[in-house]
């Protein structure tokens, strides 16, 4: 009976529908990011299980990580991790009953869209000195 | 069919799951931990970037990096959990289904959380 009554409502229209905006966008990206980082904590599992293994299974740790690869989905997690963590800041700023205002809400989208992409080139350029690349 | 009753009058006095708020009020606490423990870890792999197993071990296994390694694991897990719940609740409907990945969720959320923290203990403890 539950089933047959929802199933009858009309539903609203879906998202190819409307027009693009940045805040559906990182809304969306704010739930795809949280989805990839729960996937990606495997790799954080396989990490600290291969350090406490024995430098075999740590070797083939750094040997993923080192292919290109290994770099384009480490590139990936530490932006969705960035992503996430300022979408998650402006959902902290919302919880305070602020920021919502349209003129709010465009800056505060494109901080957290510029911010992410920022920490991340500068975590990357410190990870690259770090190794000894420059 | 000849339940014509709202919703809200068919659950109407078998009591409240007394949980209403525990969900949301986690998913904030944990996101809140997570931003200095995830910051922690970034700062850390960034800095050892280049370190040899000896070096990076050396430092899993000091007992004030395995703590913060321990908070971070719970908190991110207890937060990844809540949000992967939103999602599937959000997706799936067919009851079955949901349910049984809701029952996933669980399983993984639990499995990543013990196998890192029985590898951190390891790391610290030897």
């Amino acid at each position: 009976m539950t089933d047959q009554t929802t199933r009858a409502r009309p539903l609203s229209p879906h998202i190819q529908i409307y027009r693009w905006t940045l805040t559906m966008m990182l809304s969306i990206l704010h739930r795809a990011t949280g989805v990839a980082l729960y996937a990606g904590t495997v790799l954080l599992a396989w990490w600290l299980l291969a350090a406490a293994t024995g430098p075999e299974s740590y070797a083939q740790v750094q040997a993923v990580s080192a292919a290109w690869y290994g770099r384009l989905v480490l590139f990936g997690y530490s932006w969705a991790l960035f992503h996430h963590m300022f979408g998650g800041l402006r959902h902290f700023i919302w919880d305070t009953g602020r920021g919502f205002d349209l003129k709010h809400v465009e800056i505060i989208a494109r901080v957290t869209s510029i911010l992410p992409l920022l920490l991340t080139a500068g975590v990357w350029v410190a990870a690259y000195a770090y190794m000894g690349a420059f | 069919m000849s339940d014509m009753r709202t919703p809200l009058s068919r659950v109407r006095g078998l009591g409240s799951a007394k949980k209403g708020t525990e969900h949301f009020f986690m998913q904030r606490v944990t996101a809140l931990a997570n931003i200095p423990l995830t910051l922690f870890l970034v700062g850390a792999l960034v800095v050892h970037a280049g370190s040899d197993y000896a070096t990076m071990t050396a430092f899993l296994g000091n007992p004030f990096i395995g703590l913060i390694m321990l908070l971070l694991i719970v908190s991110a897990v207890y937060h990844m959990r809540l949000g992967l719940q939103v999602v599937i609740e959000d997706y799936v409907h067919g009851e079955a289904t949901k349910l049984l990945a809701l029952i996933a969720n669980q399983f993984f959320a639990f499995t990543i959380g013990v196998a890192c923290v029985l590898a951190v203990l390891k790391l610290v403890i030897g």
